[in-house]
């Protein structure tokens, strides 16, 4: 039985088409991602809480789903928009259809759409509220809902992805050298697998963790994870990271990229519509090394905000010379904007898990084969 | 990086003629790289022997040499323009092997060249089978199990310990040719003996077969500050075990999640560093087990090749645009991306589309030939669909295809009546689409199908969505009963309107009507690089059935040019040279070209060639939607061959304006009656002939016009099933078989004019002048299809008063049919110097980019400018070459392709390709033109000769003239007897039924050089047949008509005169510089008639 399902933006467009998820209705910020594929990593990313998701490649859910492409406990987005959702999924590795895993989710997804024109909609737009609805098919109110619903800036959405309580992962493989502590900000699950990978043993804790908590764990260094949301909502983690700056490494991405330009004395500003896909050239200034990366961020780092005997700029965005990299110049301490570790999307950048534990070792005076 | 400066002058090489395997892709990088080069400020020497190429036109590059690719050649070229470097990765397999012979031979040191992209040391590692698996263990990636062989004792041994199946992949070969799957030891022996002949060098691997397996590419480019960056995915919808050439794809990969996809693209980034490709795109393959996700590398391509065409096409990245300046140092951050302007090219493009390639095959086109598709490519062409749907993109591509049906309908099912299904299904083939559907319809289970076709689901499942979909439709029974939302569904699941018409049993304009009324019409979307991220400057669009149309209305005036469609045998590369001269044309006017195809493989679909693309079908429902949604002034149908003439009358009724020549004269041109009435007017001569609906008609109608006749089935392309018959018996035969292939439609039957000289004239008109763009006289007599003659520009045999006799026809004809544009028409010239006309085409024919290279006349542009109002006088002065040479334009046949086809030339066309050979001396062009399609005739040795009775005299002075320049003549008794009475030394040799020593032994030995065998009949004798067969696997120059005999020697005698050297000369010297005028005979006969009115 074929489900309607409409979408609204703020500004009064309105798409119709069918319901391939939950029924439902929610509001976020409309975003749209240009991957080609890995749909399950961008669904469970924590970092698009608050966000209704639009896939720009037509065909989605051809591989299905399975429980080890999970970046968090399930689907974080508010909503899903795709041109047409696969009625099969073929693939080894595949559980359930996507269909399944997102009615079993309860997750409003909407396909039939013209995505495209959602999409340049967006791009000359910018990134707006929008409402996902399978319960009202009336434009007009729709769209009312959607203007009056919260902005991203109005919610902490970091404070409702941080883990409950902070606690110690537990894994068995290999030989830890470090030990480091994580602030969850809504933290991919393959961020901790890398570090883990890289050495690390790792203790998360919940954002709002104070300094002290953290140092308490007594770790080598200190990892700042990528989250949703408005950075500059999150005040009481950018005065954490502002006191723990000389103390120890510390490595951030994404939203912890955000802090750490805030934690400077920097400012963020919000991007037109954001960088989210898997094909973003990224410029390391000091080598000229170019990464494909992947990218989901809708903030980004003022450099004119940056007190340039602080902190150096070094990675740039080829697309838009926005500011995808920090160092610090007094502090161990180094950030980048995109995903290095991708998931989806190019591991080009997964050298700067090394880099990370070279500083840690550094600091404790080791030498790393 | 900048560019670099200590190169000025590069050389290119082209990929010489298209062969399957190898076709107008290969134009495209090439243009691509010559115009990036040029750019750039840098010097571009051209080596390329195919006039029907945009590259060798004489302002692509600044030195243009048309000449054979061969290493001896290409050395001469290097010696005469010494250039800095060479650019060996734009010409395919064959620019690759000329440059590694030229590397091994010492010639680039000795002359200072450098490659540049690739070098000796990657293209090895690549290339040798050996060393490309040493590299990939050094890095970790699997491999199939494999092991090389030198010899088939060898192979066997290999095969033993791997297990069969195994694949046999000869060594730096084209397009898998020479290789195989073999599931035994006799398939083994047999297809390791090819491979190792056909193996640059004797060596072939044998591997472990992954049949079964999901076949993926990857398209990879690199930079000097090693970047890596894939431009596309691609995923075979056909399983290993197909050639990736002869399968359908799709782009991007459909059933890789991210962790899949991404381990891939590490692994080939991996791969083109360990190889070493320094700048430029590659080109990589890859088997993934379906059961367990297992990935292994298959093989790696070092330059560009079809699929980085496809890519380039199916993601707007212009790979060799780049990759050329990637060679010459650029990186790719200084590259900005073409189409958005603002970003740079170092990225990876994201589509928001699906792209389906299909290709197109030939197999009834070689009696004989199987249709079964192995490891070695049989496709001739191939189309390309784009849509948001895996369904639309199929049905898009399939009635882009040419081949009778309107998507994946029911007329395409008829295609396997009475074929066992599960047959159809398990053995892949060329109408595998059409069995899935029967199957489907049958209802047989999708697993089922998917398992027996090793085909993946999630594909079966899409194509099941068609089925249902058209069960739905027609459970709905007509159009009124079905809604706007079911038609739009419909539509947006790729139904064409003459589907759906089908479906209801109506016709295609009352669903069209339907659409507009209920406002169900396609939009077009841009193809953009960044999946709509940052705008698009480009106005590349396809159509589909969404939302928005981002299609710009411009006020502009406009011309439609419609494309030719996939490449056949019949309909290549020239038609596609003439769409972008119109393109080039109409631009110099300022009028904005709309350029209409679907063939990716051609430069008229690149995005640069016209104002605006529609990468589209070229059918009647696809051309119309275009024309409402641009308003254009008018189309232009006469310049991309059959494909858009067909369909040029519909387009007419619809309200399309159609520019040039009408679409009545071309009809009265066609029409069988109407033609006679016409050149009966204008008291011109045609063989007697009729057309028969029955075989009591044929026969009486031989009777009448004596025999032989040459039967053709009416209204085909490329001399279709055209045969010459020789009694009634014959006759009858053939009657039989093409009454019942025919459906109806009438056979006919001409005297065929035995011994006579066919003459092609080519024209140009504005409807008050004529004026003759060349005249070429074929080498080959009548009966010779003339897509596949032999042909030389001037006629070096017909006298002066043959040849006004035909000018004035010429120009006869073109004034009564009004023509505006270019017209062709075939002559035969009996030796008694009566002149007939064979037939009248008032459109571009295929000799028309030859004629413009041997002219240096852009003949296309000419006619372009024409059609849309302009005066011959307006457009001249017209300057042919003041120092006239011979031009022999030869073609390139697969015979070597299809194993146990007879390489006999008939009226049915099966050329590919085509090349020119240029020289002052008609002997030494001939020499080159053979050359050219990998032909070198001996200057010494043993010359077999075995000829039908009535070839007998003209064997003689063949024989004798051969004898004389020190060859050694055997022949077998009745030959040999005949040409020892006439005085020529033979050495008589047993046939081949005989036993040894006959001609076989020789062969096989090496011992003969030049082999003349013609035909004695409709049905060849079997010794004959395996004589021709053995020729084409050695390699051994071959002639099948006393005529192209002849040329041999005159060719082979040129070449010891001059001790084997070869003179070579550009384009530009060609048409530029020489100002002396020859006062022979030969000049006069090239000089054009005034033009006349």
């Amino acid at each position: 039985m074929e489900q309607f399902a409409s979408i609204a933006l703020e500004d009064g467009r309105v798409f119709h088409g069918l319901s391939f998820g939950a029924e439902g209705e929610k509001t976020g910020e409309i975003v749209f991602n240009t991957s080609m594929c890995g749909y399950q990593e961008i669904l469970t990313d924590p970092s698009y809480r608050g966000q209704i998701v639009v896939m720009t490649y037509p065909l989605i859910g051809n591989y299905g789903t399975t429980p080890e492409d999970e970046e968090s406990r399930g689907p974080q987005v508010e909503g899903f928009v795709v041109r047409e959702a696969s009625r099969l999924a073929s693939n080894w590795r595949s559980r359930e259809t996507l269909r399944e895993y997102l009615a079993m989710r309860g997750v409003v997804a909407v396909e039939g759409v013209d995505t495209r024109a959602i999409t340049r909609h967006i791009r000359s737009r910018g990134a707006m509220k929008a409402i996902v609805s399978t319960l009202d098919r009336d434009g007009a109110r729709l769209a009312a809902r959607a203007k009056a619903s919260p902005g991203l800036s109005e919610r902490d959405l970091v404070r409702e992805v941080t883990c409950q309580a902070s606690r110690t992962r537990s894994d068995g493989g290999g030989e830890k050298r470090f030990r480091i502590v994580v602030v969850d900000c809504g933290c991919k699950a393959s961020i901790l697998r890398l570090l883990e990978a890289s050495g690390c043993s790792v203790a998360i804790v919940r954002a709002d963790a104070s300094a002290w908590e953290i140092m308490s764990n007594k770790p080598d260094g200190l990892f700042l994870s990528n989250g949703p949301g408005d950075p500059a909502v999150c005040g009481y983690l950018v005065s954490t990271v502002r006191d723990l700056l000389d103390e120890l490494p510390i490595f951030g991405i994404c939203l912890g990229h955000q802090i750490m330009g805030l934690a400077a004395g920097g400012r963020t500003y919000k991007l037109k519509f954001g960088h989210r896909g898997a094909n973003h050239p990224v410029k390391e200034l000091a080598t000229g090394r170019i990464d494909i990366t992947a990218q989901n961020h809708g903030y980004a780092v003022d450099p004119a905000s940056l007190d340039p005997e602080a902190v150096e700029v070094t990675h740039v965005n080829l697309y838009d010379g926005t500011v995808e990299g920090l160092r610090f110049k007094r502090a161990p301490a180094f950030a980048v904007q995109y995903h290095p570790e991708a998931a989806p999307g190019p591991h080009d950048a997964r050298h700067l898990f090394r880099r990370f534990v070279d500083m840690m070792a550094e600091r404790k005076g080791m030498r790393l084969p | 990086m900048p560019k670099r400066t200590d190169i000025r002058r590069i050389l290119v090489i082209g990929a010489g003629p298209i062969v399957i395997g190898q076709a107008g892709e290969f134009d495209y990088s090439g243009s691509q790289a010559c115009k990036a080069l040029k750019s750039e400020g840098y010097e571009v020497i051209l080596v390329n022997s195919n006039p029907a190429t945009i590259m060798t036109d004489p302002d692509m590059a600044d030195r243009t040499y048309i000449e054979p690719v061969t290493a001896d050649v290409v050395a001469a070229v290097i010696e005469k323009e010494r250039p800095d470097a060479l650019l060996p990765t734009m010409g395919g397999q064959t620019g690759l092997n000329v440059a590694m012979e030229l590397a091994g031979s010492g010639a680039l040191d000795r002359f200072g060249v450098r490659m540049i992209g690739a070098d000796v040391s990657a293209i090895r590692k690549a290339e040798d089978r050996d060393e490309f698996r040493a590299a990939m263990l050094r890095i970790g990636i699997e491999v199939p199990p494999s092991g090389l062989a030198s010899s088939v004792d060898e192979a066997m041994a290999v095969a033993e310990s791997i297990g069969y199946p195994v694949v046999v992949r000869p060594a730096f070969t084209l397009g898998g040719t020479g290789g195989g799957i073999a599931s035994g030891e006799d398939d083994l022996r047999r297809i390791a003996d090819f491979g190792l002949r056909l193996s640059m060098r004797g060596q072939i691997l044998v591997e472990k077969s992954l049949v079964g397996w999901k076949e993926f590419e990857l398209e990879v480019m690199r930079d000097c500050k090693d970047n890596v960056v894939i431009i596309c995915s691609i995923e075979n919808f056909d399983p290993m075990g197909v050639h990736t050439g002869d399968s359908i794809t799709v782009a991007p990969a459909q059933t890789l999640t991210d962790r899949e996809y991404q381990d891939m693209r590490d692994a080939a980034i991996a791969i083109i560093r360990e190889i070493g490709v320094a700048t430029g795109g590659s080109n990589i393959q890859f088997a993934v087990d379906p059961k367990t996700g297992r990935m292994v590398a298959i093989e790696m391509n070092p330059r560009v090749s079809r699929s980085s065409a496809l890519a380039s096409k199916a993601t707007g990245f212009p790979i060799a645009k780049f990759a050329a300046k990637l060679a010459v140092g650029y990186s790719l951050d200084e590259i900005p991306n073409d189409i958005t302007k603002v970003t740079p090219a170092s990225f990876e493009p994201t589509i928001d589309y699906i792209v389906v390639k299909i290709p197109r095959f030939a197999f009834e086109k070689f009696p004989g030939a199987k249709d079964e598709l192995t490891t070695s490519m049989k496709s001739v062409g191939e189309t390309m669909a784009i849509g948001r749907s895996f369904p639309e993109a199929l049905q898009k591509g399939l009635r882009g295809l040419e081949i009778s049906c309107d998507g994946l309908d029911a007329r395409g099912e008829r295609k396997i009546e009475g074929r066992d299904l599960e047959e159809c299904l398990r053995v892949p083939n060329s109408l595998r689409l059409f069995a899935i559907r029967k199957a489907l319809r049958l209802g047989w289970d999708a697993g089922r199908i998917s398992g027996l076709t090793g085909i993946d689901p999630w594909f079966v499942d899409q194509i099941g969505r068609i089925v249902e979909m058209e069960s739905r439709l027609a459970a709905a029974g007509s159009l009124e009963r079905i809604g706007p939302g079911m038609l739009r569904e419909a539509k947006r699941l790729g139904f064409s309107d003459a589907q759906i018409a089908a479906i209801f049993g109506g016709k295609p304009s009352e669903i069209r009507a339907a659409r507009a009324e209920a406002g169900v019409r396609p939009v077009y979307k841009i193809v953009d690089t960044c999946a709509a991220e940052f705008e698009a400057c480009t106005p590349y669009y396809y159509s589909t059935y969404d939302e928005e149309n981002e299609a710009r209305r411009e006020s502009a005036q406009k011309v439609m040019i419609l494309g030719c469609g996939p490449y056949r045998i019949g309909q290549g590369i020239e038609f596609d040279y003439c769409c972008c001269h119109a393109a080039f044309a109409l631009r110099e006017l300022g009028y904005e070209a709309i350029m209409v195809n679907s063939n990716p493989e051609t430069v008229s679909t690149d995005y640069d060639t016209s104002d605006r693309l529609y990468f589209e079908p070229v059918t009647v429902e696809d051309v119309l939607n275009i024309w409402e949604e641009e308003g254009p002034i008018g189309a232009i149908v006469q310049l991309g061959g059959q494909t858009p003439l067909n369909i040029s009358r519909r387009l007419e009724a619809a309200g399309v304006k159609i520019l040039g020549t009408s679409t009545e004269a071309i009809e009265r041109a066609s029409d069988r009656d109407r033609f006679r009435e016409l050149l009966i007017k204008l008291d011109a001569r045609q063989p007697p002939n009729g057309a028969a609906v029955s075989t009591k008609e044929a026969l009486a109608i031989a009777a009448r016009v004596g025999y032989p006749v040459i039967v053709r089935p009416s209204f085909v392309l490329g001399g279709r099933a055209m045969e010459v018959v020789n009694d009634e018996e014959e006759l009858a035969e053939y009657m039989e078989r093409a009454l019942e292939a025919s459906e109806g439609q009438a056979v006919l039957v001409d005297k065929f004019l035995e011994d006579a000289v066919e003459v092609d004239v080519d024209a140009v008109a504005d409807g008050r002048q004529v004026m003759i763009a060349g005249i070429l006289e074929h080498i080959e007599e009548a009966g010779v299809h003339s897509g596949d003659a032999a042909m030389v520009l001037p006629p070096f045999s017909l006298r002066p008063e043959v040849i006004a006799e035909m000018v004035r026809l010429t120009v006869r004809l073109g004034l009564e049919l009004e023509v505006k544009g270019l017209m062709n028409i075939q002559f035969a010239v009996t030796r008694d110097n009566q002149v007939y006309v064979l037939e009248v085409n008032p459109r571009a024919s295929r000799t028309v980019p030859f004629i413009s290279k041997a002219t240096g006349i852009p003949w296309a542009k000419v006619a372009t400018k024409i059609m849309v109002g302009c005066k011959l006088q307006e457009i001249g002065p017209f300057d042919f070459p003041k120092r006239p040479r011979y031009a022999v334009k030869e073609s390139a046949l697969p015979f070597a392709r299809f194993e146990g086809v007879d390489a006999v030339l008939g009226p049915e066309m099966k050329s590919t390709g085509e090349v020119m050979g240029v020289d002052d001396d008609i002997g030494a062009a001939f020499f080159k033109s053979q050359l050219a399609v990998g032909c070198r005739l001996p200057t010494s040795g043993t010359v077999f000769i075995s000829v039908k009775d009535r070839d007998k005299k003209e064997a003689v002075s063949v024989a004798a003239g051969f004898q004389k320049l020190g060859f050694k003549i055997v022949a077998t008794r009745g030959t040999a007897e005949f040409l020892r009475r006439a005085g020529v030394e033979v050495e008589q040799i047993n046939k081949i039924s005989e036993g040894p020593p006959n001609v076989l032994n020789l062969m096989e030995k090496g011992d003969v050089h030049l082999i003349i065998n013609t035909p004695s009949g409709k049905y060849p004798r079997k010794d004959e047949v395996r004589i021709r067969t053995t020729a084409i696997r050695r390699g051994i120059p071959l002639s099948t008509t006393m005529s192209s005999a002849q040329a041999a020697l005159w060719g082979t005698d040129r070449l010891r005169k001059s001790g084997g050297r070869l003179d070579v000369l550009p384009l530009q010297e060609i048409f530029g510089m020489c100002e002396e005028r020859h006062a022979d005979r030969r000049a006069e006969a090239l000089a054009p008639p005034p033009p006349v009115g």
